[in-house]
């Protein structure tokens, strides 16, 4: 026998109660494990944004547009080696639930310039011969169910009236870490019927993505284009991808601290549910207790007795939460991970997140048991011998 | 004899009940030489079980000095007193209170742990004191499926498998049967005769009190 020996016989004196505090700390933890999933989904998709490219927008707002004039002078800056531009089209399908990014691009520099969208050959030519055509990402495509030859209509939002677009290719990602979301429509027809509808903004662009020569000259090159345009009708604001990416999710980016947030509060209700039990069981055991004191063990090994019951439940807490996780985290990844598209593609559930979560719930329960501990060694000896019953 | 194995001097024990001072010992004189088997006589509520505690370090006494197995048990700090527990004083009580969860071997196995004995040696000390109580036939029994004689012998085991300079017994025949009661007697004096143990025993149960060498008969305080 060993002091181990005890801690697990106690543990099973009351099983239904420890299963519930093991069945509450693997709630808490499959809780967390999706939580952190999604933070570094997001994270993952920002990274995914690649460190050689910049955008170029208006100062003043996104939803503000430049002059098209203004490609030829940022494609003349010493460094940059390609220049494409796009518009956010922000139509809908169906309804407002249906919901993708779209980009109106200009065809043949954007797939130059963005090589991880990796379409055919014969696809591509295809897009760049129909002005009605567009491109569609292969988790997009199938989402919707959508193949090559279909007809999208879409509900302008930006760009009032019933848009109907034929799909002509779909991309995939070069890189697992490609978002596969996006339409990519064709800003020349975009802009032909915007003429139409509102001609004093025809003719221009929502951003410039810039090829820079050296990714290391990011920043003073990005001074340099908004140097370009300082004191202009339109001065533009350039940054590295990633950092515009996080701009233009900023939105997401409120929620992610949310959820880190939300992900430490509910650790609080792992100490809580722990402390809780533990508190009752050396409660229950005082005049046990008193004897081991009597018998000569000493307050170090009572707080190893109360510690080890918490690391073991706790223990047994978190075996189960990660065995809740792995089939929770696969539908959560279907089902929600899908529909947010984007930044949230990559729903994987790695092996340190779990981790992660294990260890700070053994952490929590070595705090946890330090309540209990300061309990059972303010106890006095001789007088729990005679009342407790 | 050169030292006691237990001495009171001038030891003083109250309670308080509110700021009302309850004195259970006054002036208390003791001296208990080495290898001698005392029993301790007095009403319920004297103080009995309060002169056992305050040997075994477990209470304090509100004045006076009190020296037991080579130290002053008055004087020292909490975690030095448990290390010493473990090495000098075997505890008997009334109840048994042996741990419900742990059978009667694993009961006896408790104050080893406390001790740098190998697995083997101590489940060898084990057996050693089980067959001493007459008990090597209930090693894998759990306290409630033995006796309440059975069950003190198992607390008698306890107490000595560390081989204690003292031992120390609360009524523990309080709460047993005549015959138990005999056999939980007769088993403390062959401790005495055989293992020389200092045995202090409180009781008020004169046929306990009895089988020891002396007995003191102790009443409002003081012994008379
Ligand atoms: N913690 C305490 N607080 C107040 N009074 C106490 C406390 N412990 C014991 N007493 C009182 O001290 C007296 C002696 O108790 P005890 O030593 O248990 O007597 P005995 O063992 O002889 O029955 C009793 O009157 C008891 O009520
Ligand atoms: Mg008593």
């Amino acid at each position: 026998m060993t002091i181990g020996t005890l801690i697990v016989r106690n543990l099973r004196r009351h099983l239904l109660r420890v299963t519930m505090t093991a069945l509450g700390i693997a709630t808490v933890i499959l809780a967390f494990n999706l939580i952190v999933t999604t933070v570094r989904a997001w994270y993952a998709g920002v990274e995914a944004a690649v460190p050689n490219r910049l955008i170029t927008r208006h100062a003043a707002s996104l939803s503000i547009h430049l002059p098209l004039a203004y490609r030829d002078r940022i494609a003349g800056l010493d460094g940059v080696t390609g220049i494409t531009y796009a518009n956010w089209f922000g139509g809908v399908y169906r309804d407002a639930k249906g919901f993708f990014p779209q980009f109106a691009v200009e065809p043949a520099s954007f797939l130059d310039l963005h090589a991880e969208l990796s379409v055919r050959e014969d696809e591509r030519q295809a897009f760049l011969s129909d002005r009605r055509g567009c491109l569609i990402g292969r988790r997009l495509a199938t989402l919707y169910g959508w193949k090559v030859g279909d007809v999208i209509a879409l509900k302008g939002t930006l760009y009032p009236g019933d848009w109907e677009f034929v799909v002509r290719g779909i991309y995939q990602g070069a890189t697992s870490t490609t978002d596969e979301t996006w339409m990519l429509l064709r800003w020349d027809y975009m802009n032909e019927r915007r003429q139409l509808i509102d001609p004093d903004r025809a003719g221009t662009v929502g951003w410039y993505v810039v090829r820079l020569a050296d990714p290391v000259r990011a920043g003073t090159l990005s001074a340099a284009i908004d140097a370009e345009f300082a004191n202009s009708m339109a001065e533009t604001r350039t940054e590295t991808e990633q950092a515009f990416q996080m701009g233009f999710v900023a939105m997401s980016g409120a929620i992610i601290s949310a959820l880190k947030v939300l992900a430490i509060a509910l650790n609080g209700i792992t100490l809580l549910v722990l402390a809780n039990t533990l508190v009752m069981a050396v409660r229950e055991r005082t005049k046990e207790l008193a004897v081991l004191r009597t018998l000569g063990f000493r307050p170090s090994h009572l707080a190893a007795l109360v510690t080890g019951e918490a690391l073991l439940i706790a223990g047994l807490g978190s075996l189960l939460g990660i065995a809740l996780t792995i089939p929770a985290n696969a539908l959560y990844a279907e089902m929600v991970g899908a529909k947010l598209g984007n930044f949230f593609q990559h729903m994987n559930l790695y092996p340190s997140t779990v981790l992660l979560s294990a260890s700070v719930t053994l952490g929590i329960a070595v705090c946890a048991s330090a309540i209990p501990i300061g309990a059972v060694l303010r106890r006095h000896v001789a007088y729990d011998l005679r009342h407790v019953g | 004899m050169n030292q006691p194995a237990i001495e009171f001097r001038r030891v003083t024990k109250s309670y308080f009940r509110g700021n009302q001072e309850v004195p259970i010992l006054r002036d208390f004189n003791l001296s208990i030489p080495a290898g001698r088997f005392l029993a301790v006589m007095g009403p319920s509520g004297s103080g009995k079980t309060t002169i056992l505690n305050l040997v075994a370090g477990l209470d304090r006494p509100t004045s006076g000095t009190i020296h037991a197995a080579g130290v002053t048990v008055s004087q020292q700090r909490e975690s030095e007193l448990a290390r010493w527990r473990a090495r000098h004083i075997g505890f008997v009580f009334q109840f048994y209170n042996l741990i419900p969860v742990l059978t009667a071997a694993e009961n006896v196995e408790l104050p080893l742990l406390l001790s740098t004995l190998a697995k083997r040696e101590r489940t060898t000390h084990v057996q050693a004191a089980l067959g001493l109580v007459g008990l090597s036939d209930r090693l894998h029994h759990y306290p409630r499926q033995l006796s309440g004689g059975q069950e003190q012998r198992v607390g008698i085991a306890r107490a000595i498998v560390s081989d204690p300079t003292i031992l120390l017994a609360d009524e523990p025949t309080g709460n047993l049967d005549r015959s138990a009661a005999e056999a939980v007697m007769a088993l403390l004096t062959r401790l005495h005769l055989e293992l020389k143990k200092t045995i202090l025993m409180v009781t008020h149960d004169p046929r306990a009190a009895d089988y020891a060498q002396e007995i003191l008969h102790f009443d409002k305080g003081t012994v008379s």
